[in-house]
């Protein structure tokens, strides 16, 4: 293919943008967005933070869970701007700095609790807010397909999920 | 590492990477000044396209292209037809871009790249299309019948195949029979929903000539060959990356989405890379769509509930065009009989466009429908001869001296006769019936109902070809450096786990840790010999095709090792990552024999000082490298299987089904699996365990609800219901290992196993449990509360 000129080609859209800040994995941001932009698209594009998966756009996977202020949340619908001023966690800052996997992650690990690992991160977000949350845990498995009722996954069929769970109340010992 | 790999539940390698959020999916490869791709879609069914305007989308701030099909040069043909088959007399392939007509909603009408995705979708949406709708069909038989609205104007009755399968002498067995059974059942349309959407990136370098293409695909290398061949570049100038791909099931196994070609061409054009990242909507209206069949399945059988005869006519929705040939109704109709030997069957199909998005394979291709239609009329069968379910089965399938059992004149998907090859079926169902406890099922049921619960035992027993050729290879390499192992296969992994059982198989033979096999694939330039995943066949072609590379450099090892530490070869034996002289404590490590397999140079560590040319050892006798000698200990080889391997297995549970409410809750479900030698049981449960989530989501939850004009109305996850974790029941598996004689690994394909049977389960245990009403019958799945109650209003309940 000849190569030829460079075609003039914009660098920006018309949006309205608005400053931010917020606090992501403990560390201050403040950026300049898009009024529209999404959480998980700031997260995922503006900050690099990939771990943070897209699945549905529309609230129902689970694969965007991040903790707002500690609490699960799905990022695919909150906009980047409702997160101003909020401590934001992801998946990013689970594991310890040198790459140890959290008890959490290790139990997905042992229980072969992912396989595309898609959803997994927003698996892992949830169960790790529930887990931080007091009080006792529900580990029948009533209650631990209740705690992972708001996150789809295709390929496991959850039950090593499920397992994943308990195992990760072990390590914590929250059993 | 004296342990034996091969079998052990060795944990996945590539998991602490996806669970620290460090996974490298398409949308996660950053790709600086990227443009992002929207698609403006048909919203009809079916219609003409009048006119197109895109003078205000090209005006929007933040556009930097708009393309319909006048603007894409010579990507405006009919994509390929990949599987071509004489029973398809004018088989159709749609444009990247619709040009005249649209022929589903969803199809890509017009395509805007932007700054971003946000813009680009603005941008489409000021795209004025001026439609004159036409009318349409969606009923599959009306749609063949003689005054249907056609889809394509040029093929009549809408008759996309046709196809006649004879084994035996079916004619003569329905003669001969002393009870015929038929049964009309019917499959609805369902989706793979991968939770990574499908997702397509391009960079052009002018500089060097390369596309760079990062393609969440199935298929990698056909990726690449196409575009090399549409965009007519040098194969050598295209590279393919699938990198991690969240999920396939199938639906990205088909080449070419119209964004597989329309992406490179923007980047190409535009000079700088482009991005389209799929959007769930999108997902279900524009990719890939399987399972409506309608099968009418007919019995002969002898009193004694031997069944001598088949003979099955199914019409098979292929969608608006048929890309993918005739495979999932060829794969239906040859695996109609299941495990029974019935000698004798007529198997017939006709494949119908219906204005809707292209249908090829979903996890199951054909089989979980086949499986249905010969497993209900099989519990028919039972029920007019006054038989138990479990014991007409008994008496047909395939005993364990007749094999391999040949079906003379059925044609698998890989073109050969259905041969299956080896199995214990009669063992396995009675494993199942033991694990149900279904001799006490019949006390246990009574005791329900007198409680007012209805429980009902359903069962069912599946085949899977899997394993399709036609080859694939392996590259194993060990470096020189770290000792380490890397593995090429032609592959790409959506989360089978390719990297941890392909690593297994090299560490028996190279006597080193899994953990040290680092498996690389999906990245045509990592090794670009190959097919593609489908067809459960990862396991069966490219692990036999990597053990036999690996045995080649193992032998390539010991000699070497032999040759270092001065003795035979058959006194090296390898473990540790090293090649130990037998009963001694002397050794070489793996890196140090790599080293020495290299004439060096240059010295850049220890090791490589001995491997120089003024080393003491050093050969000089020669050249360093003799004729025909390669450096390094590394290989490539081949497989090439000689035919399928099929799987079998029988699942069964137990139904409660609550009529006032008419839901199902599955008590408690039973699979008996056997695909031969498991390289991982952990990832083959893991395989199972996950078909049948979808099988559920199959048997009661997921259809596609198309209205009458072609519109889906559930093109949500909201609306669609993917099973979540409180849906799935526990479930119990259990295995068999029957090794197949067709490999060397004696391994079977896995991967669509678990999906198959759980419909025919449901739709046997519901009406198990609905008995006392009176003999209704569930012959559709999803089995929907809609259709129990329906069912009870019939009997006045």
């Amino acid at each position: 293919m000849a190569r030829t000129m460079k075609a003039a080609i914009p660098d920006r859209s018309a949006d309205a943008e608005v400053d931010v800040s917020m606090t992501v994995n403990g560390e201050a941001v403040s950026r300049s967005v898009s009024v529209r932009m999404l959480l998980s698209d700031f997260l995922r594009h503006e900050l690099g933070l990939t771990g943070t998966h897209v699945g549905c756009e529309h609230g129902v996977c689970g694969c965007c869970t991040v903790l707002l202020n500690g609490r699960a949340g799905r990022s695919c619908l909150t906009l980047a701007v409702q997160a101003n001023g909020y401590d934001i966690r992801t998946i990013e800052s689970v594991a310890a700095a040198d790459g140890t996997l959290h008890p959490v992650q290790q139990a997905f690990k042992e229980c072969h609790g992912l396989q595309c690992g898609y959803c997994t991160p927003g698996m892992v977000m949830n169960i790790v807010a529930r887990f931080e949350e007091p009080g006792k845990l529900d580990l029948s498995d009533e209650g631990i397909r209740d705690l992972l009722s708001g996150n789809l996954c295709r390929c496991t069929g959850y039950l090593n999920i499920i397992a994943a769970v308990r195992r990760a109340a072990e390590l914590l010992g929250r059993a | 590492m004296s342990t034996r790999q091969f079998g052990a539940r060795v944990e996945r390698n590539v998991d602490p990477k996806l669970l620290r959020g460090e996974g490298a999916f398409v949308d996660d490869i950053p790709l600086p000044d990227a443009l992002h791709v929207a698609f403006l879609r048909s919203p009809h069914g079916r219609a003409q396209i009048v006119s197109i305007d895109t003078s205000a989308a090209k005006r929007h701030p933040g556009v930097a292209a708009v393309f319909t099909s006048d603007d894409i040069g010579a990507l405006d043909v009919e994509m390929p037809l990949l599987i071509p088959h004489p029973s398809m007399k004018n088989p159709k392939t749609q444009r990247p871009l619709a040009r005249g007509d649209v022929y589903y909603v969803g199809q890509t009408v017009a395509m805007v790249v932007a700054v971003d995705r946000y813009t680009a979708e603005d941008a489409a949406a000021l795209i004025e299309v001026e439609y004159a709708p036409l009318s349409l069909e969606m009923d599959l038989a009306k749609a063949l019948t003689d005054d249907a609205p056609l889809v394509h104007a040029d093929v009549p009755n809408n008759l996309a195949a046709h196809f006649i399968q004879t084994s035996g002498d079916p004619d003569d067995a329905f003669a001969r029979a002393e009870h015929v059974t038929k049964i009309t059942v019917q499959v609805d349309r369902s989706t793979a929903a991968p939770m990574e959407c499908r997702a397509v990136a391009a960079r052009w370098d002018a500089v060097s000539g390369e596309l760079t293409v990062w393609d969440g695909t199935q298929a990698p290398i056909s990726v690449r060959g196409g575009l090399a061949s549409v965009f007519e570049l040098d194969e050598d100038k295209v590279r393919v990356i699938a990198p991690d791909v969240g999920g396939g099931f199938g639906q990205k196994v088909l080449l070419f989405y119209p964004d597989e070609l329309l992406v490179p061409m923007a980047a190409m054009r535009l000079g700088r890379p482009v991005k389209y990242i799929e959007d769930r909507r999108e997902n279900f209206l524009g990719s890939s769509q399987e399972r409506t069949q309608i099968h009418t399945i007919e019995l002969a059988a002898l009193r004694t509930g031997e069944v001598i005869g088949l003979r099955d006519f199914f019409l098979h929705d292929t969608g608006a065009f048929i890309p993918y040939g005739i495979a999932v109704a060829q794969v239906a109709s040859t695996s109609i009989a299941g495990p029974y030997r019935i000698p004798n069957i007529f198997v017939e199909f006709k494949a119908v466009y219906t204005p809707t998005v292209q249908v090829t394979p979903y996890r199951g291709c054909g089989r979980p429908q086949a499986c249905f239609a010969i497993e209900r009329a099989m519990d028919q069968l039972a029920e007019e001869l006054g038989l138990d379910r479990f014991e007409i089965r008994r008496r047909n399938l395939i005993a364990e001296n007749q094999f391999p059992y040949e079906r003379d004149g059925l044609l698998f998907a890989d073109g050969l006769k259905v041969t299956l090859d080896s199995g214990q079926y009669g063992k396995a169902l009675a494993m199942a019936a033991a694990e149900l406890g279904a001799e006490n099922f019949a006390a246990e049921q009574a005791k329900a109902r007198a409680e007012g619960r209805y429980l009902g035992l359903g069962l069912a027993c599946y085949v899977e070809g899997t394993g399709l050729g036609p080859y694939e290879g392996g590259h194993v390499k060990i470096h020189p450096i770290t000792g380490k192992v890397y593995v090429n296969t032609g592959l790409s992994t959506q989360g089978q786990g390719h990297d941890t059982v392909f690593a297994q198989i090299v560490a028996d033979q190279l006597g080193v840790s899994p953990q040290d096999v680092i498996v690389v694939e999906g990245d045509t330039k990592a090794f670009d010999w190959g097919v593609a995943t489908f067809a459960s066949r990862a396991a069966v072609v490219s692990g036999n095709a990597i053990h036999k590379t690996a045995l080649t450099v193992r032998k390539k090892v010991i000699e070497a090792a032999a040759n270092m530490l001065d003795v035979d070869p058959d006194q090296i034996e390898l473990r540790d990552s090293a090649a130990w002289v037998k009963g001694s404590n002397r050794f070489a490590p793996l890196a140090a024999i790599a080293t020495a397999s290299n004439p060096l140079r240059y010295a850049f560590n220890k090791a490589a000082q001995a491997a120089t040319q003024f080393a003491p050892a050093s050969k000089h006798d020669g050249p360093p490298l003799a004729d025909g000698q390669a450096p390094g200990l590394e290989a490539t080889d081949y497989y090439s299987p000689s035919r399928s391997t099929w799987a079998y297995g029988v699942h069964g549970a137990i139904i409660e089904v609550d009529p006032g409410l008419c839901t199902v809750k599955i008590r408690k479900y039973v699979c008996i699996h056997d695909c031969g030698n498991m390289i991982n049981p952990m990832i083959v449960e893991g395989q199972v365990l996950g078909g049948i989530a979808q099988g559920i989501g199959g048997a009661l939850y997921e259809h596609l609800d198309y209205q009458a004009d072609g519109n889906l109305a559930n093109a949500s996850l909201m609306d669609f219901l993917v099973p979540y974790a409180t849906e799935i029941p526990n479930v119990s598996i259990l295995h068999l290992e029957t090794p197949t004689p067709l490999n060397p690994l004696g391994v079977k394909g896995v991967g669509e196993a678990g999906c198959i049977a759980v419909g025919a389960v449901v739709a046997s245990g519901v009406e198990d449990a609905l008995r006392p009403f009176g003999a209704l019958k569930f012959h559709q799945v999803p089995l929907s509360p809609n259709m129990i109650s329906h069912a009870l209003e019939q009997v006045g309940y």
